[in-house]
């Protein structure tokens, strides 16, 4: 069956830089010295991550944040509860959002 | 940091030892590793050998006898011994007290169930003789570990790490070392065995009150149940690609089996625990310890296959 996102298209993220390699070089090191350890420990980014690919929707990042926060010692317990923060938020972004709704409907009613 | 490579072809290990300049020989031998049979109480998903209930092979009272003159010729400083469940082999008492008298310092590896079961009788012994204890840990989540090593392992290990405490293992300077080996749950690779090791302390005293010494990180290796398990949840050739990737050159200077060598419950040599489980003779025949005058020479070469890819994989694991 034909799909638009296919696994094995992960391994081939490098091959962007084959346009552009100098924004390539860029990105790839940025992205190598943001994931190092920091005031975050490697685990607590993994899993800010993997929070972040189900808030963007992302299934490469789902797929592969998902393996790294096992390898960084993170349980599926913990995993989880990142996936509910996601949701929290983006249910609280939309949830507030209410509020101005309900400036309007003071405003106009009687 | 994540590895966006293409996949690989696996190599077969001696052919990455050779383009990197490396052979994989002996250094002097300091460490002898007594398997005391495949008999066990559990039966652990990452298990190398297929250890279990079911299992017959255990060491007997000759081959005993045999390991501890053998380790009196070696002079080796430390025996390590494993099994199966070591505390399962009734000879595992006589055993340490013969290896304590000629002055081995001597590692028990245990999955604590077992020894849970055989506290009264082995406590004793074990304090008396110094006995480092080393066990398995590998999540600080109930449902990992037990998934891992079965139903109700977690609790019953925390409970006997307790016990250990409360005699005086686990503590700072009395000599009675209790070390943690972390094993991953699944086909991925460990985490960093420093940042481990300082969250294990943290965790385990804040909830639980109970301590260790160390902890080591030690990656699954594709052999025994383990393997069938890779191939049966369709992870095998995945694995194997990560464990080829992350193959460290820096790390062969400093794998266990260039000191350390493995005894069978039959009294058969092998370079490691894991060529034991491969059926991979040291020197590529079956030598018994009793035809051995003292530790294997210098520059022996080691025997390798594919499972050597565990050892090695990104910081290896010693």
């Amino acid at each position: 069956m034909e799909t638009y996102y296919k696994p094995e298209d992960l391994l081939k993220f490098e091959e962007i830089g084959k346009e552009a390699p100098e924004l390539a070089k860029k990105f790839f090191d940025y992205y190598a010295a943001v994931f190092a350890e920091g005031e975050l420990t490697e685990r607590e980014k993994a899993l800010i991550a993997l929070a972040v690919a189900h808030a963007v929707q992302c299934p490469y990042c789902i797929d592969a944040y998902t393996k790294g926060c096992l390898e960084k010692g993170a349980s599926p317990a913990e995993m989880t509860e990142a996936v509910h923060v996601v949701t929290a938020i983006r249910g609280g972004a939309s949830l507030v959002h209410g509020v101005q709704m309900r400036n309007i409907v003071e405003k106009l009613s009687m | 940091m994540l590895q966006w490579n293409r996949t690989m072809e696996v190599s077969p290990f001696k052919s990455t030892l050779a383009e990197h300049n490396l052979a994989l020989v002996r250094r002097p031998t300091d460490t002898l590793q007594v398997n005391l049979g495949y008999l066990c109480n559990q039966v652990c998903k990452h298990c190398h050998l297929d250890a279990g209930p079911g299992r017959t092979e255990n060491m007997d009272a000759e081959t005993v006898e045999e390991v501890v003159a053998y380790a009196a010729r070696g002079s080796f400083k430390t025996v390590d011994i494993t099994g199966g469940a070591p505390e399962m082999n009734p000879h595992l008492v006589g055993l340490i007290e013969k290896l304590s008298s000629i002055g081995s310092k001597i590692m028990l590896r245990s999955n604590l169930t077992a020894l849970k079961e055989r506290m009264d009788q082995l406590i004793g012994p074990l304090k008396s003789n110094g006995v480092a204890i080393i066990t398995s840990f590998p999540s600080l989540n109930e449902f990992q570990t037990d998934s891992q090593r079965g139903k109700g392992t977690f609790d019953e290990t925390i409970e006997t790490i307790r016990i250990l405490n409360q005699k005086g293992y686990g503590g700072d300077g009395n000599g009675l070392e209790l070390n943690l080996v972390s094993n991953p749950t699944g086909a991925f690779l460990p985490s960093s065995q420093e940042q481990a090791e300082k969250r294990f302390h943290a965790i385990l005293e804040k909830k639980w009150g109970i301590r260790f010494n160390s902890l080591y990180n030690f990656a699954n290796v594709p052999l025994g149940r383990f393997r069938r398990w890779l191939v049966k949840s369709g992870n095998f050739e995945s694995y194997m690609q990560k464990l080829v990737s992350s193959f460290n050159p820096c790390a062969v200077e400093g794998l266990m089996c260039r000191t350390l060598l493995s005894v069978s419950w039959d009294g058969y040599l092998y370079d490691c625990d894991f060529n034991l489980a491969r059926g991979l003779p040291m020197c590529g025949k079956k030598i018994h310890i009793s035809e051995m005058p003292g530790p294997p020479e210098p520059e022996t070469p080691i025997a390798t296959a594919d499972h050597c890819y565990t050892c090695t994989a990104g910081a290896g694991f010693t």
